[in-house]
């Protein structure tokens, strides 16, 4: 066995008696995480990073088993930067630009990411979703020396939910029995098969693809480059597609379509799975298998994400094909939206009703996952003879014409959603702006200067950022300290700035989230236009 | 908005449609089926506003017979 199967087995936060197993009455904290997968470990870091006490529980004690999701876009890896759990993240984790297409035997055309300049992180990494979560647990050690308000306890199953409307009550099951918890707030990151929304009987309704997948991380010694290879019907899968994908440690991801008549059993039995394999990679390569599974998807998301006082986040609450990597990136989005404003609403700043429009922003998210990724899967997997036709048009054109290429869909990688329309979004006040930093997208990085980034500077608070022109350093508004940060493109040696804030507008101003969304721009400073539109991102006022 | 052209619009049509058949001319259903879509992407992409195309899905859509 190599070292990497050694996660698999240690326990990463074994059971340990807590003081609420023996208390009187139930404990009541503010807010408990259910699930210690990469949404629950970033949901409750995130809480306890804004001061908020989070218990997390979890059934298990250790990371997850087989590497799972392996593709982690920039937009999470801005938000773990700024949860201060990035580092560990891109130093393992492979980077990767360039994908090849292949169709039956023919190596049909390559593309490069050609990832934007001037950004401080990665369009992509590549890590084992068990890495992930081990880095998180490290980050939540670390936040717990220093006295973060976070406890994590394993071997934790949480056995019933019930909402009291102005808080939640669970029974938890632990080796020493069941003991009961209270809190403010329940987070259920407990995935797609979520205990608690069973529990509270709640719907998933969606789409189920009749298909089944063969997924296989492999151990091999071998020189494919980090590119990401994507077949079309090859002659080792036939009608069927397949995926290979490099990710640390010379552990390689993939994932071969099998049909629906399958029998699952025998296809995962390794006398089955090694054949296969072979076929795909060659005779002579050494490999071994460190993990095999079989999947089938949905796609699929709850009608609200919200319900009192429990809120679904991650596969809890939407379920994705797996092209695109729109699963887990998703989740972490998730929690970086629900956050600040439990923060604010938990200190008595904002109105409870903020917390609707988690679901409002967030089910738009989801929806433009599903789309994208329901569209990768009817290219991928034809549904009739004349789709199949049509698919395989696109890309024999697409070996001899580039119009062709960008029709062909291997899945659409995940990119952050814009809030267009969000109650919480004031209108557009900012005249040949970049549409790209419209109110309600996610603030595109920026280099300022030698070794520094613009998103380094926003996130966990309101900022006011202007460019070349006045306001104040501070505004304080409904017990909201929103602070200024002022920029010129004097000192905008790369452009950057002047491209992705100001387009045609001569100066600037932005009022930032504190998930580094943009909530309102205008050209100018205009004090009580900038109070109103703070106002309504605190769920305080209607939107235009 | 560009509206799509529904009347004759093609330069010397019989010599087009001569030269769509002569394309077909020993193809099997499935080789015939595809070169159609091809022909159908690259003509697709000629256009490229979307408004026409789906002005175009309409129409091809409104002329099956009843």
């Amino acid at each position: 066995m190599n070292a990497t199967n050694k996660i698999f087995d240690t326990p990463l936060y074994p059971y340990e008696r807590s003081a609420d197993q023996d208390a009187a009455t139930p404990a009541r904290h503010t807010a408990i995480v259910i699930g210690a997968g990469p949404v629950g470990l970033t949901t409750a870091i995130d809480l306890a990073h804004q001061g908020i006490e989070t218990v997390l529980l979890d059934e298990n004690d250790k990371v997850s088993f087989g590497s799972r999701a392996i593709c982690f876009a920039k937009r999470p890896l801005e938000i773990f930067g700024r949860l201060g759990a990035e580092q560990a993240l891109i130093d393992k984790g492979v980077e990767w630009d360039v994908g090849k297409i292949f169709f039956q035997d023919r190596d049909v055309y390559q593309f490069d990411l050609q990832p934007e300049q001037g950004h401080e992180r990665p369009a992509f990494i590549n890590l084992q979703q068990y890495y992930l979560e081990k880095f998180l647990v490290d980050r939540i050690r670390e936040m717990q020396e220093a006295g973060a308000p976070l406890e994590i306890r394993g071997q934790n199953k949480v056995v019933s939910v019930s909402d009291r409307g102005d808080g939640v009550e669970v029974r938890v099951e632990t080796p020493d029995g069941e003991y009961e918890l209270h809190a403010d707030w329940l987070i259920a990151c407990d995935g797609a098969c979520s205990p608690t929304r069973a529990m509270l009987g709640l719907e998933f309704e969606g789409r189920v693809f009749e298909d089944n997948f063969l997924i296989a991380d492999v151990v091999m010694e071998a020189d494919f480059p980090s590119e990401r290879w994507f077949w079309f019907d090859p002659p080792f899968n036939r009608g069927q597609s397949a995926l290979l994908h490099q990710q640390p440690d010379g552990v390689w991801r993939i994932d071969l379509q099998l049909g629906w008549d399958i029998d699952r059993e025998a296809e995962k039995k390794p006398e089955n799975v090694i054949p296969r394999l072979k076929a795909m990679l060659g005779e002579d390569v050494d490999f071994e298998l460190e993990w095999v599974s079989i999947y089938t998807f949905k796609c699929r998301r709850m009608e609200s994400f919200r319900h009192g006082r429990v809120l679904f986040a991650g596969d809890s609450a939407h379920e994705v094909s797996p092209f695109g990597a729109r699963g887990a990136n998703s989740g972490i989005q998730d929690a970086d939206n629900l956050v600040w404003k439990l923060k604010l609403v938990i200190d008595g700043v904002a109105p409870e009703n903020l917390i609707d429009s988690y679901d409002a922003e967030r089910t738009r998210a989801a929806d433009e996952n599903i789309l994208n990724s329901t569209r990768s899967t009817d290219f991928i997997t034809p549904r009739s003879e004349t789709s199949r036709t049509l698919r395989d048009a696109v890309l024999d054109l697409a070996e001899h014409y580039p119009f062709a290429r960008p029709m062909v869909n291997s899945g659409r990688l995940s990119v952050p959603c814009t809030y267009d329309g969000s109650p919480l979004v004031s209108a557009d006040a900012l005249t040949g702006g970049p549409p790209r930093t419209r109110p309600g997208s996610p603030c595109p990085d920026v280099p300022l200067g030698e070794h520094d980034y613009l998103l380094r500077h926003l996130g966990d608070r309101f900022v006011l950022l202007t460019i070349d022109c006045e306001a104040p350093d501070e505004i304080e508004e409904e017990g909201v300290t929103v602070t200024r940060l002022a920029l010129t493109t004097q000192d905008d040696r790369t452009g950057f700035l002047k491209e992705r804030y100001l387009g045609e507008a001569p100066s600037a101003v932005y009022l930032i989230r504190p998930d580094q969304h943009v909530a309102a721009r205008r050209i100018e400073y205009n004090e009580t236009l900038m109070r109103t539109a703070l106002r309504r991102t605190l769920g305080k006022e209607v939107a235009k | 908005m560009s509206e799509l052209i529904l009347t004759p619009n093609i330069d010397r049509g019989d010599d087009f449609y001569a030269a769509l058949l002569k394309a077909h001319d020993g193809l099997n259903k499935a080789d015939s089926d595809a070169l159609n879509a091809r022909l159908l992407l690259v003509l697709a992409n000629h256009i490229g506003d979307g408004e026409v195309l789906a002005q175009a899905i309409e129409a091809a859509a409104n002329a099956a017979p009843r």
